[in-house]
C-alpha cells in the first residue's frame, strides 16, 4: 500500500470521526469521549514501552496528577474543597506539566532501572498517589473526589449551557457534541506528535536505548536522558488523558486511577502492537468500549446476567474478554494487532524484497492520520507510487531494531 | 512496651507469610525469568480450594487438593503459555502475567461474589499468650511453617541434583542445558515450587485474624512483590529478610497509625511497604540481597 493510499485512509477516518456526533446517540458519543482520553493515555505508553523499551505500570497514577491538577486548578473554592479558578485552557496545559514534571522527578529512579524493574518501581507510584489523593483532602475531595469544570474557551462553554443551542445539520449539540470535537482535535494532533516522535532522531535513540542499552551509549545517546525524555512525554500525555477524563466524567475520584486502570493501559497498548501508535489507538477503543457497550447492551445478550445476580455480568465478561485477549495476542499474534495488519498488508501487496523484516520492525509506521513514513530515510519521495512496502525504506534501520 | 512488642511479633509473623509469597516471585523468577503478576490469584486460588472442599473432605485433605491444584495451575501456566509466547522477552511474559491474572482474578471473584469464606483452619480464632503478649495462633503456626518450608528449600537448593540443577539453570540456561539438564523440568519445578509457596500463604492469609476467602487477598498478596524486590530479584534468602521487614515496617506504621496521621495521612500503612521498596531500588537497584548486573562491552 502506497503511502498516498495510506493518507486517503487517514483522512477518510478523520471525516467520519468528524461526521460521527450527527448520527450517535448520547450512550455512543459518551463511550467515544472516553475512548479518545484513553488512546491518549494508550498513545503515551507505546511511547515509553513500545518505543523505548521502558516498562511502566504506573501510568494511572500520572493520568490521576493530570486529572487532579486539572480539576483543582480551574476549580472553584467550595466549602469542601479548594481550587484556582483558573481557565479551563490553562488548567489542561497544567495538567500535562505537571504531570511531566512528575515524571521528571521520578526520572533518577527511571533512569537506574530497566524492564520489569522499573515496571516493578512504578507499581509503587500507583499506590502512594492513591495515597496522597486520599488523604490530601482540601485539594482532591478524598475518597469521594471532586467534580470538575467544564471546558471552555473565549466564552464558549464545552457543557449543555452557554450558547444554551446550537445545532448543526438538524442536529442540537450539546456538551457532549462539543466535547467530541475538541477531544478528536487533541487526539489527532497527540497522535501527529507521537508519530513524528517516533521517527524523529529522539524517537529512534529511544528505540536504540530499548534494543541495547550498551549499543546505544557507545553510539553517543545518553542512556540515561533518554530515559528520563521517554518518561516525561509519555507521563505528559498520560496527564492528558486524564484531564480528559475527567472532563468526560464530569468528576474525579480516585478509583478511577487504580492499579486496573494501569493494566488496562497497558492491555491496550499489548493488544494494538508495541509501539505502534494507531494500534495504541485501536486497543484503546477496544478495551475501553467494550465493557460499557456489554453493559449497554446487556438486556439483548442471552448469554449475560444483570450485575449481582451470580451469572456473568457485563463487566465480569468483558474483563474475561480481554484477559484472554491479552494472552491469545502475546502468544499466537506476533506484533499485537498493528504486527497482524502490516502482515496482512504485505500479502495483499505481493510481499516485497524486504521479506519478513516488517514483522518485528516497530519502526514501520501503522495506518492512521499518524502513520507517516520515517521523514528521516528521506529516499523516496511518498507520493512516487514505487508500490513498494514501507519496510523496504527502513530496512537498513530494521536490522538493528530486531531482536 | 508489651504493646510495641506484640506490633514487633506480629509484624514479624505476617513478614514470613509474605516472605513465603516473595520466594514464590523470586523462584519463578529464577527458574524462568517471568514476573509472575498471576502470583496474587495463586494465592486466592489456593485459599479458594481450601475454603471450598474443606467443608465436605476435611481440612487437610482440603489443604493436600490446594497445594496439588495451586503447583498444577503454576505448570500449566509455564508449559502452555509462557513457553509458547510468541516474542520471548522478560517484558512480554510479565505483560502476558497480567492477562493471565485478569482471567484467574475475575473468575475466582465471580465463584466467591460477595461472602467471606472461612477456610476452617483447625487452629481456629485460638489465641497463644507469652507473658502479656498475645498472638493468634495462626500466625504462630504460620511462622513455624514458614521456617520448615524455608529449612526444606535450603535442603533442595543445596543438598539435591534438582535443586542445584535448578540453581545451575538459573545461573547460565544454555551451559546448564549442555550439561544435561533438563530446563523444561527445572521451570516446572520452580512453578510447582512457587504454587505451594503460595497456596500455604494463602491459607495463612486468610484464616485468624483475617476474616476468611475474599478477593482482596490477592492484593494483599501485592505487598509480596516489595518485599521480594526489597530482597533481590533473584534470591530467596533475600525473600525472607524483605518479607520480615515489609512486615515489620507495616506492622510498626498501622500499630503506631494513630501518632503518625498528622504526617503521613491515614492509611500509611498499605503503602509504606511500596515507599520502602522505591527508596531501596533507588540506592540498591539490585536489592539488599540480589547479585548485581555486570555490564561487559
Amino acid at each position: 500500500m502506497s503511502d498516498l493510499l495510506r493518507r486517503l485512509g487517514g483522512l477518510a477516518l478523520l471525516v467520519v470521526a468528524l461526521a460521527l456526533p450527527l448520527v450517535l446517540n448520547d450512550f455512543w458519543l459518551q463511550t467515544g469521549l472516553f475512548v479518545m482520553a484513553a488512546a491518549i493515555g494508550a498513545v503515551g505508553l507505546t511511547l515509553l514501552v513500545g518505543v523505548a523499551g521502558q516498562l511502566s505500570l504506573g501510568h494511572a497514577a500520572f493520568a490521576a496528577i493530570g486529572a487532579y491538577v486539572y480539576a483543582w486548578s480551574t476549580g472553584e473554592t467550595t466549602t469542601s474543597v479548594t481550587g484556582g479558578g483558573l481557565p479551563p485552557l490553562l488548567g489542561l496545559a497544567l495538567a500535562a506539566l505537571v504531570a511531566a514534571g512528575v515524571g521528571a522527578a521520578f526520572s533518577p529512579v527511571a533512569g537506574r532501572l530497566r524492564g520489569i524493574y522499573l515496571g516493578l518501581a512504578t507499581l509503587g507510584l500507583v499506590f502512594i498517589v492513591r495515597h496522597l489523593l486520599l488523604n490530601l483532602t482540601d485539594w482532591t475531595g478524598g475518597f469521594t473526589g471532586r467534580s470538575v469544570e467544564s471546558f471552555a474557551l473565549g466564552g464558549f462553554s464545552f457543557s449543555n449551557r452557554d450558547p444554551d443551542y446550537l445545532a448543526v445539520g438538524g442536529v442540537e449539540f450539546e456538551g457532549l457534541h462539543r466535547l467530541w470535537y475538541l477531544f478528536l482535535l487533541l487526539a489527532v494532533v497527540a497522535c501527529w506528535l507521537a508519530g513524528n516522535l517516533r521517527a524523529s532522531r529522539t524517537g529512534r535513540a529511544w528505540a536504540n536505548v530499548r534494543d541495547s542499552e550498551t549499543a546505544a551509549a557507545a553510539m553517543g545517546i545518553g542512556v540515561a536522558r533518554a530515559k528520563a525524555a521517554a518518561f516525561v512525554v509519555s507521563s505528559a500525555y498520560a496527564g492528558t488523558a486524564g484531564a480528559m477524563l475527567a472532563l468526560a466524567y464530569g468528576r474525579v475520584a480516585p478509583d478511577v486511577f487504580s492499579l486496573t486502570a494501569s493494566v488496562d493501559f497497558l492491555v491496550m497498548i499489548v493488544l494494538g502492537g508495541l509501539g505502534s501508535v494507531a494500534g495504541a489507538v485501536v486497543g484503546a477503543l477496544f478495551v475501553t468500549a467494550l465493557p460499557l457497550v456489554l453493559a449497554e447492551y446487556s438486556s439483548a445478550l442471552p448469554f449475560l446476567a444483570a450485575p449481582g445476580s451470580g451469572g456473568l455480568d457485563p463487566s465480569t465478561a468483558s474483563r474475561i474478554v480481554y484477559g484472554v485477549a491479552i494472552i491469545a495476542v502475546l502468544v499466537f499474534l506476533r506484533g499485537g494487532l498493528a504486527g497482524a495488519g502490516r502482515r496482512l498488508r504485505h500479502r495483499l501487496g505481493g510481499g516485497g524484497p524486504s521479506g519478513d523484516a516488517g514483522t518485528t520492525d516497530p519502526d514501520t509506521p501503522g495506518p492512521g492520520p499518524a502513520g507517516r513514513t520515517a521523514p528521516a530515510s528521506g529516499t523516496t519521495d511518498p507520493s512516487t507510487p514505487d508500490g513498494s512496502h514501507p519496510a523496504a525504506v527502513t530496512h537498513p534501520r530494521s536490522k538493528e531494531t530486531t531482536r | 512496651m508489651s504493646y510495641f512488642l506484640t506490633q514487633v511479633l506480629n509484624g514479624l509473623s505476617y513478614g514470613l507469610v509474605l516472605s513465603l509469597i516473595a520466594a514464590g516471585f523470586a523462584i519463578v523468577f529464577t527458574s524462568t525469568g517471568v514476573l509472575n503478576f498471576a502470583h496474587g490469584s495463586i494465592v486466592l486460588l489456593g485459599a479458594y480450594l481450601v475454603a471450598v472442599l474443606h467443608p465436605t473432605i476435611g481440612f487437610w485433605p482440603a489443604m493436600l487438593v490446594a497445594l496439588f491444584g495451586a503447583a498444577l495451575v503454576g505448570v500449566l501456566i509455564n508449559a502452555l503459555l509462557v513457553r509458547n509466547l510468541a516474542d520471548p522477552t522478560p517484558g512480554a511474559a510479565a505483560i502476558l502475567m497480567l492477562g493471565v491474572d485478569i482471567v484467574l482474578l475475575t473468575e475466582l471473584t465471580r465463584r466467591i461474589g460477595n461472602q467471606v469464606l472461612p477456610v476452617g483452619a483447625p487452629w481456629g480464632a485460638s489465641v497463644v499468650r507469652f507473658g502479656e503478649i498475645a498472638l493468634p495462633t495462626g500466625r504462630v503456626v504460620a511462622a513455624g511453617v514458614t521456617v520448615v518450608a524455608f529449612a526444606a528449600l535450603w535442603y533442595l537448593f543445596s543438598r539435591t541434583d534438582l535443586g542445584v540443577g535448578m540453581r545451575a539453570a538459573a545461573a547460565d540456561g544454555p551451559t546448564a542445558s549442555l550439561m544435561g539438564i533438563r530446563l523444561s523440568r527445572t521451570a516446572a519445578t520452580g512453578w510447582a515450587l512457587a504454587g505451594v509457596l503460595a497456596a500455604v500463604a494463602g491459607v495463612f492469609l486468610t484464616s485468624f485474624p483475617s476474616p476468611g476467602v475474599a478477593p482482596t487477598i490477592a492484593l494483599s498478596a501485592f505487598a509480596a512483590i516489595p518485599a521480594w524486590v526489597l530482597g533481590g530479584f533473584d534470591s530467596v534468602p533475600g525473600a525472607v529478610v524483605g518479607g520480615l521487614l515489609i512486615g515489620l515496617t507495616s506492622a510498626l506504621v498501622t500499630g503506631y497509625e494513630g501518632d503518625l496521621e498528622h504526617v503521613l495521612g491515614a492509611g500509611f500503612g498499605e503503602v509504606a511497604p511500596y515507599v520502602v521498596m522505591i527508596v531501596v531500588l533507588l540506592v540498591r537497584p539490585s536489592g539488599l540481597m540480589g547479585s548485581k548486573e555486570a555490564v561487559r562491552v
